[in-house]
């Protein structure tokens, strides 16, 4: 976050989103960075069709919405401090996704490439440590799983 | 007198499926009570006792601590691990 009226805060070009719509298509990046900016990196996730050997049919995704929302925000203001990048665009899906479809895209625009790299990997590091998102699993045999959750049995 | 506050639960994931409360619920807690006091009340009487023993938990949208002060009307929700990306 920077400051009101600092002068010594760079302004930061950040635009986070958690939505229900679709993110696939790359429209949302057309207009990233500036003149300035010599690279553009984008990074998107996807739903694979299998994951720790079991066939996937889909997923849904569950967000602790009002949380998600600033989390997200702190990640990419962190990462614009950390890193000299020129924008930051981050956007995580919502509800219900078929296979293929994009779950997370991140856009970073940098003088140079090393940056973009760099801003982008810890991003979507820093969205998988703790971004309150939660991913439930449907396999193609019928069965369902809250990713990373163990088994806890009610008694 | 023991005063008494109450605040606002919210499960996600995992635990909202292992939860009786359908969030939001709320839950009723004396006066200076930490976030370790709500999960032991929560196990206790709440009847949540599949709450493994560690459990993530955010106060007012924030990650909080298990000696986190609560006030009358926060929000705490329980996070289990989250799976983003």
């Amino acid at each position: 976050m920077h400051e009101q009226g600092s002068l010594s805060e760079p302004e930061l070009d950040v635009c986070t989103r958690i939505t229900q719509d679709s993110l696939d298509g790359l429209g949302a990046f057309e207009n990233l960075g500036t003149h300035e900016d010599g690279a553009v990196l984008i990074f998107q996730g996807r739903v694979r069709n299998t994951n720790d050997g079991r066939s996937v049919s889909s997923l849904s995704y569950e967000a602790y919405g009002e949380m998600a929302e600033r989390e997200l925000g702190a990640i990419c203001g962190e990462a614009s401090r950390r890193f000299e990048v020129g924008s930051i665009e981050a956007n995580h899906r919502i509800g219900d996704l078929e296979l293929g479809e994009v779950s997370v895209a991140i856009g970073i625009s940098a003088p140079h490439r090393d940056t973009c790299y760099a801003a982008s990997r810890w991003i979507i590091e820093e969205i998988k440590k703790r971004l309150p998102i939660w991913k439930h699993e449907h396999y193609q045999d019928g069965d369902s799983h809250w990713v990373g959750s163990p088994e806890v049995s009610k008694t | 007198m023991t005063e008494v506050i109450s605040v606002r639960t919210l499960f996600f994931g995992i635990y909202g499926e292992l939860s009786q409360y359908k969030s939001p619920g709320y839950l009723e807690l004396p006066s200076e009570s930490t976030v370790e006091d709500f999960l032991d009340e929560m196990r206790g009487a709440a009847g949540c006792d599949w709450l493994p023993e560690r459990v993530v938990v955010a106060v007012n949208q924030r990650y909080a601590e298990m000696e986190t002060l609560l006030n009358d009307g926060d929000e705490v929700a329980l996070i289990p691990p989250v799976a983003g990306g």
